[in-house]
């Protein structure tokens, strides 16, 4: 059953130098307890998508189109009525814990006001709860450590704080934006694995946001390839990294470095990245791409289907599907 | 491809930061933290060494402490057989002629007020103040143009580029004055993956060419796979292992060394997870008070007490790999 779903998502700047489109027409679904990473380098929308399903969109940000929750459009809803949403329905990790947690009040004081706002329940209750839940997210002596402040954690037990005050109210949709990159590699094994467990416990959603195709390969089922706010490719996990079809998408993987490969000159994507105030007319990558065409550089590619998934591309690669260009 | 004398040695290098105690008064004595604690090693011309380690591990503070950012509290850093440590400031200014350094934060580490054109040719202005202008203009071009950057660009300020140009832009400050060593405290990682691949090939074409030496530091093992010819793993501001890349990279003998390499995502799904209990355990203990004896056997898996009684050496398993651990040998017997 679809829980997520979204519908020519379009997310829109007014900055002094102009209008800055930060994401183009993105349409997605997630079924309940499955998970979809969405990747893309920097500028490239995967956060403002996140953004606006949470109704986080800063001041000058405006979106259109719909964000569908068991069936009900949340893109329009006002505060109060989104509110009813948040925590109990969806919840949300960000990158840095430190500059996410209130530096001036007790984990136990932050992660109550949840349960308190939310679900009513009395302050005992409350703190009963919260223990319960550091417990869930493997925080030894939750017990004690819940009246510690955020500056007294680790980075990665930060994190796991994080983690747990999002699933105070059990959301059935976890969006974790970026939620490993200011961690060490050996945290970032622990907090990856302990998200999986948790949503496989809880029987979450979840939407994980990232840069690293590697966090990706190991913990979601599908992925969303995204490039100047636009979908470049979309689909199950095994065939993406077996068969990219997308050139963005092949180009990505062959860029990471790896330990288990030889050690030949990386494949650099030349260019830059998108500036957000030029996006190229026809398709984003069209001026980084190996396999330009001419109508690539006028002509915005249409998103189809291809195999079990969905592609932006006038030049796919070949080995996938529809290969009708 | 080693020459036999390197050209920086360093020996018992030892970094000492005071650190106010929790609630101390003025007058309490300061907490001692070592971020570097007795480092030795050798780089040759023209090689790579790769320094990796997570976050306070002191490798960047390894890196501060060679060219006198930061001031040593022991030991000798050998620059052709002279102790950097101890001779004058102005000395040290001739040197760093020869020692250049590029950081993390491509954008944070050029001036916001200075055209790039200005920025790389300041290290010129400093170094070599009676060239002309006209002289100075052209190597500005002739450095710009080979680290990637054209020539029309020279008056924009660094926030006109992306992240990746602004290294580039570093890149070329380092170089323009021909040093020997340069020392790249993490380059890559706050760029995208797709600008990583370039600035580490922009880094290993301009070695190659120029015949540079590079101190090249990062906390990913994959990025310091392709560019290192010697790896040295840190923790804690101990030497854990350092051996040649190959040695390294075919059969790590730490098990701080192989779990940071287990722990490196696969981007491959066919790859099976790993399970739970063959994560590595825990967080980074606080410098301030490191563990006795072995410093990672609060988070090592085959610890007993010999490693909270005795430190542990660095003890070679070849010519061109050396571990620290007291029990190398029974590790990687019952692994291999």
């Amino acid at each position: 059953m679809t829980l997520l779903k979204v519908e020519n998502l379009s997310v829109e700047f007014q900055t002094n130098d102009g209008a800055v489109q930060a994401v183009k027409d993105l349409s997605f679904e997630l079924e309940r307890g499955h998970s979809l990473a969405i990747v893309g380098e920097s500028g490239s929308g995967k956060s403002q998508t996140a953004f606006s399903i949470m109704g986080l969109l800063a001041e000058n940000g405006r979106s259109s189109g719909r964000v569908l929750i068991e069936g009900k459009d949340i893109l329009n809803l006002s505060t109060a009525e989104l509110n009813a949403y948040r925590a109990e329905k969806m919840a949300m990790i960000f990158q840095d814990p430190m500059t996410s947690l209130n530096p001036y009040l007790r984990v136990s004081e932050q992660m109550v006001e949840v349960l308190v706002y939310h679900r009513g329940m009395k302050k005992r209750e409350a703190m009963a709860q919260a223990i319960m839940m550091l417990d869930a997210v493997r925080i030894p002596g939750a017990k004690n450590r819940v009246h510690m402040y955020p500056h007294e954690f680790s980075g990665g037990m930060r994190q796991r704080v994080m983690i747990a005050m999002a699933l105070l109210c059990e959301p059935e949709l976890l969006i974790a934006d970026e939620p490993t990159t200011a961690l060490d590699v050996t945290v970032q094994d622990q907090i990856m694995s302990l998200l999986n467990d948790l949503q496989k416990e809880f029987q979450m959603s979840l939407v994980l946001i990232t840069h690293d195709l590697g966090v990706v390969a190991q913990s979601c089922e599908k992925v969303l390839v995204l490039y100047g706010g636009q979908l470049m490719e979309y689909d199950d996990i095994k065939p993406l990294f077996a068969n990219p079809s997308h050139p963005y998408t092949q180009a990505l993987l062959s860029a990471i470095p790896r330990l288990d490969q030889g050690d030949e000159e990386l494949n650099a994507i030349p260019g830059d990245p998108p500036n957000m105030m030029h996006i190229p007319e026809g398709c984003p990558f069209s001026p980084r791409c190996a396999y330009v065409a001419e109508n690539c550089r006028t002509d915005r590619p249409m998103v189809l289907p291809s195999g079990s998934g969905l592609r932006a591309c006038h030049k796919p690669l070949k080995g996938s599907l529809y290969d009708g260009a | 491809m080693t020459a036999p004398e390197p050209i920086l040695s360093v020996r018992d290098l030892s970094v000492v930061f005071d650190v106010a105690r929790r609630g101390a008064m003025p007058w309490t004595p300061k907490d001692k933290l070592k971020a570097v604690d007795n480092i030795s090693f050798d780089l040759y011309s023209g090689q790579t060494l790769g320094v990796v380690g997570e976050s306070g591990c002191g490798k960047s503070t390894l890196a501060r402490a060679i060219i006198r950012m930061l001031p040593a509290e022991t030991g000798q850093v050998l620059w052709f057989g002279q102790d950097l440590l101890t001779i004058t400031d102005a000395a040290m200014k001739e040197k760093r002629r020869d020692l250049q350094m590029i950081f993390q934060d491509p954008l944070a580490s050029l001036d916001p007020r200075m055209t790039i054109g200005e920025i790389v040719a300041e290290p010129l202005k400093t170094h070599f103040p009676r060239m002309s202008k006209n002289e100075r203009a052209a190597k500005v071009l002739q450095v710009l143009e080979k680290v990637g950057i054209l020539p029309n660009l020279i008056n924009r300020y660094p926030h006109e580029f992306s992240g990746g140009q602004c290294q580039r832009i570093g890149i070329a400050r380092a170089l323009i004055i021909n040093p020997k060593l340069i020392i790249c405290d993490e380059p890559v990682s706050a760029l995208d993956v797709s600008i990583q691949a370039q600035v580490i090939n922009l880094l290993m074409e301009l070695q190659s060419e120029l015949g540079l030496s590079l101190v090249f530091i990062a906390h990913d093992l994959s990025v310091v796979k392709h560019i290192s010819d010697r790896v040295m793993v840190l923790y804690l501001g101990n030497i854990v292992e350092f051996a040649s890349s190959e040695d390294f990279y075919d059969r790590p003998l730490h098990p701080y060394a192989q779990a940071l390499i287990a722990s490196a995502p696969v981007p491959d799904p066919t790859v099976p997870k790993r399970l739970q209990d063959e994560l590595i355990a825990g967080d980074l203990p606080s410098p301030i008070n490191p563990p006795s004896g072995c410093v990672f056997r609060t988070r090592c898996r085959h610890a007993t007490d010999i490693c909270s009684e005795q430190k542990p050496v660095l003890d070679a398993s070849n010519e061109n790999h050396f571990v620290a651990c007291h029990h190398w040998q029974q590790i990687n017997a019952r692994s291999a």
